[in-house]
């Protein structure tokens, strides 16, 4: 993407961001409340496909960076008190803004204490490194007393709205736009592509790694805060596993490496989620052929622009 | 330039190399030859840094670079041209050439060697924003070579670059190897199973059988030794 096109993007979303926000009472409460989870679905799955699509290592943590970044915005928000519930609006968003980036923040540092050991080890390994690492995460939160264990967090103020939600979906955006189409960011490319022959360039692959890790937990960290801020009570139970294999579906779905497809992944799964709402036993059920399905007549994924790595021959 | 003593390497149980030394002078095209499982990829590997040796040392210029990191190797000055044209198949063929020039940061170098690779394969400049995956083989091969040569480096390792290429292309490829020699004055490590005409271009060479030296000397000398005429030039 050229640099006038993406900052276009950027004025653009935010533009949209503020409309939406105007426009909201307007439209019913259950509008809002699809929007602004797809909105956290899109910032999800858009950083998680740097990792997974771009950067082309297999991470099933983001549940667990989410879980980081809702718990420590929560933390933030409900020690500042009256200030964060209070009635003037500019100190409420302005500590909000501050209780977000310390989720982000949180979650980016766990996301860099995990990524450089664990970066070094590829494939399965690194899926199930992250796998247990979102679990701990989850098990350690369940049995914190001080962050209300399993019972969770409750009195969160409700915060997050369409402007703040769809925002930072749309810097998200801009963000991995831009690192990946950067100079710099087609080294993440370099590394999905061939890790043996990006090490040979000189390119150090474990530190790639980890910056689109810690990017990726970030986003997930702001994800998180949002979420938490909307539906103000949060436990352990809602970053479980199954959150993180719904963030992967996104990304495959969508196609790797690609942030339109990834987007529109991550709105058609939001709604799929909502039409299947009356028949929840069976929503993994319709989730599971969907994948198989798109498996079969589309392997690089509804947008997927990546052709398959060339096997050498040798 | 390069020196390497009693060189082991190995990959979980098994031993790919059993303390080999090879002197690589300035200057000289020097080939390693051997079936294949000799061990002439683990030699560039280890070399490069890719996989770690076990014992022994790799000697650059003076420097220990036995334990480097791979990415630090290359900023020393030693480029990799691996096995298997990697290339990187989603970037383009400018993107794959501004890669190899990773680490440096001077533009004007950069630009100046980019127009040197393409002095050297002017295909490339033809396909230069095409995604490097959609080459041909030989190609790629060119597009591998002139990656590594973005990186300035002063020594050279090239592993099999004729490896399922057309044999007119390999031919025209070997040309360039001596070009790349000649003209810019590049040690080059070349590992080859087309062994005549990997000895017919260098300098010196050695055998490898199973992890070991099992010959040295000038390729002259080399390419009239009965044993590897028999054994690798395809002569009874």
């Amino acid at each position: 993407m050229r640099p006038a096109l993406s900052h276009l993007l950027l004025l653009g979303g935010l533009g949209l961001s503020a409309v939406l926000q105007i426009v909201s009472p307007q439209l019913d409460d259950y509008a809002v409340n699809i929007l602004i989870l797809a909105g956290i679905n899109i910032i999800l799955a858009v950083s998680l496909n740097l990792v997974n699509g771009h950067t082309g290592q297999f991470s099933l943590g983001h549940a667990g960076f989410m879980a980081a970044g809702a718990y420590a915005s929560s933390l933030v928000t409900l020690a500042s008190g009256p200030l964060a519930s209070g009635g003037d609006p500019v100190v409420k968003n302005a500590v909000f803004l501050g209780a977000l980036l310390a989720g982000g923040g949180f979650a980016a540092l766990c996301g860099f204490l995990v990524g450089v050991p664990s970066l070094r080890l590829r494939g399965d390994y690194l899926a199930i490194v992250t796998l247990g690492f979102g679990e701990i995460i989850r098990v350690v939160l369940q049995n914190t007393d001080a962050v209300g264990g399993a019972r969770g967090l409750e009195g969160i103020p409700a915060l997050t709205n369409l402007f703040w939600t769809f925002g930072i979906a749309t810097v998200t955006i801009y963000t991995v736009a831009c690192l990946v189409n950067s100079t710099y960011g087609r080294g993440f490319i370099a590394v999905r592509d061939d890790e043996i022959a990006a090490e040979a360039m000189g390119i150090s692959t474990t530190r790639y790694k980890v910056s689109a890790f810690v990017v990726g937990a970030f986003f997930a960290g702001l994800a998180g805060g949002l979420f938490a801020h909307y539906i103000s009570f949060i436990a352990p139970e809602t970053f479980n596993f199954l959150k993180s294999v719904d963030v992967v579906v996104m990304v495959i779905l969508g196609g790797m490496g690609s942030t339109p497809g990834v987007v529109a992944a991550a709105i058609l799964l939001t709604l799929l989620n909502e039409i299947l709402r009356d028949f929840e036993q069976y929503r993994m059920i319709v989730f599971s052929l969907l994948l198989i399905i798109l498996m079969i007549a589309r392997p690089q994924g509804l947008l997927g622009n990546f052709r398959k790595k060339r096997k050498g021959t040798s | 330039m390069l020196e390497i003593r009693d060189l082991v390497v190995g990959y979980g149980e098994i031993t790919a190399l059993h303390g080999i030394s090879l002197d690589i002078p300035r200057g000289r095209i020097v080939t390693l030859i051997g079936a294949n499982g000799a061990g002439k990829s683990s030699t560039l590997r280890a070399i490069s840094g890719l996989v770690k040796a076990r014992s022994g040392s790799i000697v650059f210029e003076g420097e220990n670079v036995t334990r480097l990191p791979a990415h630090k190797i290359v900023g020393r000055g030693l480029a990799q041209s691996p096995e298997g044209r990697m290339v990187f198949s989603n970037l383009t063929v400018l993107e794959n050439l501004r890669m190899g020039a990773h680490l440096r940061r001077d533009k004007a170098g950069i630009s100046a060697d980019l127009d040197h690779v393409f002095a050297l394969f002017p295909r490339l400049k033809e396909r230069l924003q095409q995604a490097a995956g959609t080459l041909s083989g030989g190609e790629q091969q060119m597009l591998a070579i002139g990656r590594a040569l973005m990186s300035r480096p002063k020594c050279l390792l090239l592993d099999e670059p004729s490896l399922g290429i057309a044999p007119l292309l390999v031919r025209s490829i070997f040309d360039r190897i001596v070009q790349i020699n000649q003209e810019l004055g590049l040690t080059i490590l070349l590992v080859e199973q087309n062994a005549n005409l990997a000895l017919k271009i260098s300098h010196s060479g050695y055998v490898l059988e199973t992890g070991r030296v099992i010959l040295e000397g000038e390729a002259a000398i080399l390419r009239n030794d009965p044993g590897v005429r028999a054994a690798y030039l395809g002569e009874a």
